[in-house]
């Protein structure tokens, strides 16, 4: 219950500047009827926050259809309405991910350049390291600088790293690192990948053979497939999301860089569209600042539902 | 996507038009498109909406009701609109005498400052420039490192005159919340070094932020206080959405920015931070990165991204791909081979070599208007042209002089000696054939085209780069005027 009351906290800290954005719209509507100009309010709040024009469109049609027929009147009825239609729309899965029967557990995280992938894998290593032994692979040998940005997380944290010269053919060391994690009784093994533009399609072929060599050295690996996503990011999270799901087969989002302004509200696009859903959501800067994603708090703090102590 | 929204545009108008006199409503309801391509296109929504209302008011001024083509009209108004909001391109460096001139780059965290770094360093190396390099990001693990092996690597292979050093403390780095304060030292340390050697500019490469922490801006204003820059360039993320509009107004109204960059825009985004971050700053767009590599960092042009943010394809970046991968002068001697159908082999192979430099095919013929949205999801094989080279690669040297000697028995052999199939040898000598009949009947004996220009852009086909120039110009004299 505890560690769910922080990972609540961590999501409405990292949410705040969300929620105040909506609970601005939604203040100024307590205790008021809702009209079109009301209406129009409620849609720049979504377009502000990333959730993009044709989501936007239906939340609000379906919000309209509502008050047209009587249904929802003031703004605390429209905010629960929209928070139902957004939870459903959500679904329910929460953080968990993929384990290995027997074996290491492995995790390979993949995004475009600068979402924040290095960051997340310590946060991840972090995480998981509290269940058991990771391992790491440094399978970004593109990137100047990525492989020892690794090393000084994996030493500060305690765990073990495999890596491979600058330059070296990535699939080798994530090959490596699986060798690795079944010798040294590993409970997770963490793949780190070279950033890159989804449009870049060698690059992306390239994913798919590191998501191979994987798969022959541990059966069924990787259990887990993540984009990180910045939460900064625009409508085109969606087409990442796509290619990488085509790539990489993603089975879940970490939504980066919550804890700035933005909102990461192209997470909605994403599951409505490709299915995937958020896992995880970075919140800060230190390896702690990782939580489990969960639907409930993401919707009440996106739209300052949760239980008094706004501001 | 371009022609659907004119399509769509038009249509909406048209259909209202047959019920009388199409009104000012009309146009409004016909805007939604435009507002949502905007929207999608990931442009801050108050912008859009003021934009729309200035596009609506301009439309009905031009009396765009009673065109024959209200939706190519009204796309005009809007393209003219984005081009003003986003214009002017480039303001001129600013170059300090005596030196140095001292750059300050900054960003949110995973903009691409680093990367940036290395591309502003290779440019100005090529204009034979005495640059030095200080990093001052000492928060982001292996950030001193990662600069280093890029300007290491700008100075040994990046073209040019110039020099590129490179300076960093790392001994002064910290585990987060704890190096504020030695950023300054750093950077006052590399200003000393290069009034010392001389070095005509120095970039620092700060730390990135999530513009809500306090502290780490207070380092940004910190170094701005003690050292005074001459230009502060903003990188921003081509991939951003709306909160861009935010962060480029909290860096802003700390560091009064320059200039902007931005970052990842050979990605499939369309830009639209581009039009919000101009708005809200005030500082024109200066660069745009176009890729991992150093020297992948181009000029801004406010046409090409107004093109894009609708969807328009991005002709002038395409011709310009062309003009850095063909020299003018073999350019000039291939349309002279061609017209008199003395093409070879090796002529076809260094053409697809040229074109392939260029980019992922996909990504070019994304490029050319109304394709993108055609191509999405239009499966291209790359592979195709591994096979040609193949092909072409296990001919003979007279064979490639003279494709004709090629029957069925050296076919045969070179299907062998490449791997592919007879079928494919075949084909490629066909398509061989076609292409020099084709540049015969076109080209006139000197190599300039009979009628109109072939294919714009393509190397070696038409008359190369006198189209590439007469486009831009083209481009120029749009500006400001109706466009169709």
């Amino acid at each position: 219950m505890g560690l769910f009351r922080r990972a609540t906290d961590a999501l409405r800290s990292g949410l705040t500047k969300t929620r105040t954005a909506l609970t601005g719209v939604f203040g100024a509507l307590a205790g008021r009827k809702i009209d079109e100009e009301a209406l129009q309010a409620i849609e720049a709040s979504l377009l502000r926050a990333d959730v993009g024009p044709a989501l936007t469109k239906s939340l609000i049609e379906s919000l309209r259809t509502a008050w047209r027929q009587g249904t929802v009147t003031t703004g605390e009825e429209a905010r629960d309405h929209l928070a139902n239609d957004l939870r459903e729309r959500l679904g329910d899965h929460r953080g968990s991910i993929t384990r290995a029967d027997q074996g290491p557990t492995v995790l390979l995280v993949v995004g475009v350049n600068g979402a924040g992938k290095t960051t997340s894998i310590a946060k991840l290593a972090k995480r998981f390291s509290a269940e058991g032994k990771v391992v790491l692979a440094a399978a970004d040998t593109f990137r100047a600088g990525a492989v020892h940005q690794l090393e000084v997380w994996a030493e500060r944290l305690g765990v073990d790293i495999i890596k491979g010269k600058e330059g070296a053919d990535p699939a080798a060391v994530a090959w490596d690192g699986a060798e690795a994690a079944v010798a040294r009784n590993a409970d997770f093994l963490i793949v780190d990948t070279a950033g890159r533009l989804h449009v870049q399609e060698e690059l992306m072929r390239q994913l798919s053979k590191i998501k191979d060599i994987l798969g022959r050295v541990i059966p069924n690996a990787p259990h887990e497939s993540l984009l990180v996503l910045d939460a900064t990011a625009g409508q085109n999270g969606l087409r990442q999301a796509e290619h990488f799901l085509a790539a990489a087969a993603i089975d879940g989002i970490v939504l980066a860089k919550l804890d700035g302004t933005a909102r990461g509200g192209v997470a909605l696009s994403i599951r409505e569209h490709t299915g995937v859903p958020v896992k995880f959501v970075g919140t800060g800067e230190r390896p702690e600042d990782l939580e489990v994603f969960d639907p409930e708090p993401y919707v009440d703090a996106l739209l300052g539902l949760d239980d008094g102590s706004t501001e | 996507m371009f022609e659907m929204l004119t399509d769509r545009v038009g249509k909406s108008l048209r259909n209202l038009s047959g019920r009388g006199r199409i009104s000012e409503s009309n146009v409004r309801e016909a805007m939604d498109g435009v507002r949502t391509a905007l929207l999608e296109a990931d442009v801050h929504h108050e912008v859009v909406d003021s934009l729309c209302e200035e596009v609506v008011t301009e439309a009905l001024g031009r009396e765009v009701t009673k065109s024959l083509k209200p939706g190519e009209e009204m796309i005009g108004v809007v393209h003219d609109k984005l081009v003003e909001l986003m214009g002017p391109d480039a303001s001129p460096p600013m170059w300090v005498e005596p030196g140095p001139t001292i750059v300050m780059l900054c960003g949110l965290q995973g903009s691409g400052k680093t990367t940036t770094c290395g591309k502003l360093a290779a440019r100005w190396k090529n204009e034979g420039r005495k640059v030095l390099v200080a990093a001052a990001d000492l928060q982001r693990p292996a950030a001193v490192e990662q600069l280093q092996t890029v300007v290491q690597g700008v100075e040994s292979t990046g073209r040019g005159s110039g020099q590129v050093a490179f300076h960093g403390e790392p001994e002064r780095c910290a585990e987060f919340g704890r190096a504020v304060g030695e950023a300054v030292t750093v950077c006052r340390n590399a200003i000393n070094r290069a009034r010392d050697e001389g070095h005509e500019v120095v970039l620092l490469d700060t730390a990135g932020r999530l513009h809500v922490d306090d502290e780490l801006m207070g380092e940004l204003e910190a170094i701005q206080t003690a050292v005074r820059p001459h230009r502060i360039l903003l990188v921003v993320d081509a991939m951003s959405g709306q909160d861009a509009v935010d962060s480029a107004r909290a860096f802003h109204q700390r560091l009064e920015v320059d200039g902007v960059i931005l970052s990842k825009f050979d990605s499939d985004a369309r830009g639209g931070a581009a039009l919000s971050v101009r708005r809200v700053t005030g500082a024109p767009i200066v660069h745009l990165g176009v890729g991992e590599h150093s020297d992948q960092l181009e000029d801004f042009h406010a046409e090409r991204v107004a093109g894009r943010i609708l969807g328009m394809g991005d002709v002038v970046s395409l011709v310009e791909k062309a003009r850095d991968e063909v020299d003018e002068a073999e350019a000039q001697k291939m349309a002279v081979k061609l017209a008199e159908g003395r093409m070879t082999m090796d002529d076809f192979l260094s053409q697809i070599k040229a074109i392939r430099r260029m980019g992922p095919i996909k990504q070019l013929l994304g490029m050319l208007p109304g394709m993108g949205a055609a191509l999405k999801d239009m499966p291209i094989d790359e592979k195709q042209f591994d096979r040609v080279e193949a092909i072409i690669g296990s001919m003979t040297k007279t064979e490639r002089t003279d494709p004709d000697r090629i029957e069925r028995s050296r076919a045969k052999r070179i299907a062998a000696g490449s791997g592919t199939a007879r079928d494919e040898v075949s084909r490629l000598m066909k398509q061989f054939d076609g292409m020099s009949q084709m540049a015969k009947s076109m080209l006139g004996p000197d190599g300039t085209p009979r009628e109109q220009p072939a294919i714009p852009g393509l190397p070696g086909v038409g008359k190369g780069n006198t189209q590439i120039k007469s486009r831009r110009a083209g481009a120029k004299r749009g500006k400001g005027k109706k466009r169709r």
